[in-house]
């Protein structure tokens, strides 16, 4: 695989160096350690994210106003390290306590667990919230196991906001399960990423097949067909994701068609214009519809669709602006 | 040989550091089938960090060297294997008297420790298709022999761990990524385990390449 890189072993650090030139009014790098905060931290309770490098904008670049305070990075698709974590995090975090939200991967969930440890001989509480919004990663009986993917766009939104309005870390930390608990995802690849330095993609789909719920690590998904155009792709999804959420007629929902990072604009926007006339059609109430490749995985080709069932409060906290480069919100128009 | 002091301790685990950074592409190879591909980078990472921390540096107890290759091993790597591994080396140490010589009786008892720490960090019992596989056989049979020669002890525990690996073919995977293929990682071996059978397979090599040197 062609990349423009130095050594592989050094493009989450490099990545994350050239990222910070662009950006230094706002953001710095956390000392020592693969972490990036935003230059003056809120007095308010702190939300740091983390994750394997090489799922940009996501982790590395989440973090802005009303988002993330910081975020914690690992080596490509490996999450970050104890130590990293807690740099990270010591280095926002104000006396009012920590919310830690990340995708639900065994890494992940030791290396932040043993970070939550040692925060507690700092003295800095913690909570933490672990999104599993991909449906077709467990059944629901093990919702727990579930991988996080897509939907750690839609609970980070909702935290950002939530600990930015000045809700305790009990408060924030509820908030933001509700949102995770009304996250759901699912997605198709067409083709497998690749760890940089590698010669081969991590996994591979023989020409002309399409594997949907495949996870964005090559974790193999639940049904692998011929490829399909667009509008009965979108359709598959949707119906699975309606038939797992049990999100209904009456609901009102946010999307995000998230591209996994060789996919065009254009076939998100495809994907898109099928799903807003498809819910409606449903007498479900579409409140905010976003397209993007926020969460991606190097070359990999396919997208997810994500639902977020809102009810009022959710709605309150997605509605307020947020900034980051890769993401922003403004405040939404009177309709 | 029947002990083990620091300075051999630390020559072993540079040894053991150069075979596993070697293996990288057949780990890779292995983790590919069910995993995403990463252990033998995590691996490399993990165990060049080991050496770099290793070189630089003279340790005066077995108990500072297993400390520090852990913590080379956790701040470098990442992922559950950092964790895992980490651990592995480390976990055997806690609460054990300093010493700057081991015998083969003290040494599984630390290994013993060890997998009791790794179990109870990352939840994994045998059957799940983890390197818990390899490493509990492995530290068995390091319990059950009452020889006290180094050569040997790890020759056994490497064959313990390799049938360990192959029985990792026949298990679903319970934990980690491979987790989601279910009944469909049953077939193949799971890169923890394989990564623990290189690691005894290469002390057990350095103590008869150093017998054979002294004989």
């Amino acid at each position: 695989m062609k990349k423009i890189i130095n050594q592989p072993a050094a493009v989450p650090e490099e990545t994350i160096e050239g990222f910070i030139r662009a950006y230094a009014d706002d953001f710095e790098k956390v000392e020592g350690v693969k972490g990036i905060r935003v230059r003056t931290p809120k007095d308010k309770v702190a939300l740091v994210i983390g994750g394997g490098s090489g799922h940009e904008p996501m982790f590395a670049m989440f973090v802005g106003e009303n988002l993330a305070d910081a975020s914690a990075n690992g080596n490509i698709f490996a999450s970050p390290d104890p130590n990293t974590i807690v740099q990270t995090v010591r280095s926002v975090e104000r006396g009012k306590g920590v919310l830690l939200i990340y995708g639900n991967y065994a890494g992940d969930n030791l290396n932040f667990d043993m970070a939550a440890e040692i925060l507690e001989d700092f003295e800095i509480e913690s909570r933490t919230v672990r999104v599993w919004d991909d449906v077709a990663s467990a059944p629901k009986e093990r919702i727990t196991d579930r991988r996080g993917i897509a939907g750690d766009v839609f609970v980070l939104k909702i935290a950002g906001a939530a600990t930015a309005a000045g809700l305790s870390l009990e408060e924030a930390y509820r908030v933001a399960v509700k949102a995770r608990d009304n996250t759901f995802s699912l997605g198709v690849a067409l083709s497998g990423g690749t760890i940089p330095g590698e010669e081969h993609p991590a996994f591979t789909l023989p020409d002309g097949e399409i594997e949907f719920g495949m996870g964005v690590h090559g974790e193999p998904g639940v049904k692998r067909m011929k490829l399909i155009p667009a509008d009965q792709t979108t359709d598959f999804l949707l119906e699975k994701l309606l038939e797992d959420s049990g999100i209904h007629r009456g609901d009102s929902v946010c999307t995000l068609v998230n591209g996994l990072g060789s996919t065009t604009l254009s076939e998100l926007c495809i994907i898109n214009r099928r799903l807003a006339p498809l819910l409606e059609s449903r007498g479900i109430g579409i409140h905010d519809m976003e397209i993007g490749s926020y969460i991606t995985c190097q070359e990999m080709a396919g997208a997810s669709i994500t639902l977020l069932r809102l009810d009022e409060e959710l709605q309150k906290y997605y509605d307020m602006p947020c900034w980051s480069p890769y993401y922003q919100k403004r405040a939404k128009k009177a309709k | 040989m029947k002990t083990i002091c620091t300075e051999e301790m630390k020559a072993m685990l540079l040894f053991i550091a150069d075979r596993v950074m070697e293996s990288k592409p057949m780990l890779t190879e292995v983790d590919s089938r069910i995993g995403d591909g990463d252990h033998g980078i995590g691996m490399e990472t993990g165990f060049r960090a080991v050496k770099e921390v290793l070189s630089g540096e003279d340790f005066d107890t077995v108990n500072q060297l297993f400390r520090q290759t852990g913590i080379a091993m956790l701040n470098s790597m990442g992922g559950a294997s950092g964790v895992v591994f980490s651990t592995m080396f480390m976990g055997g140490v806690k609460g054990m008297q300093d010493t700057s010589q081991i015998d083969t009786q003290a040494f599984a008892d630390m290994m013993s420790r060890s997998l009791e720490a790794v179990q109870k960090r990352g939840g994994a019992r045998r059957g799940d298709k983890t390197m818990v596989d390899a490493l509990e056989p492995a530290c068995a049979a390091m319990s059950e022999y009452q020889g006290g020669d180094f050569g040997e002890i790890f020759c056994r525990a490497a064959e313990a761990a390799q049938k360990g690996v192959e029985e990792t073919k026949r298990y679903a995977a319970k934990f980690g990524r491979a987790k989601s293929l279910m009944e469909r990682s049953i077939g193949y071996q799971d890169a923890g385990a394989t990564s623990v059978w290189i690691i005894f397979r290469a002390a057990a090599d350095w103590c008869l390449k150093k017998e054979a040197e002294e004989a």
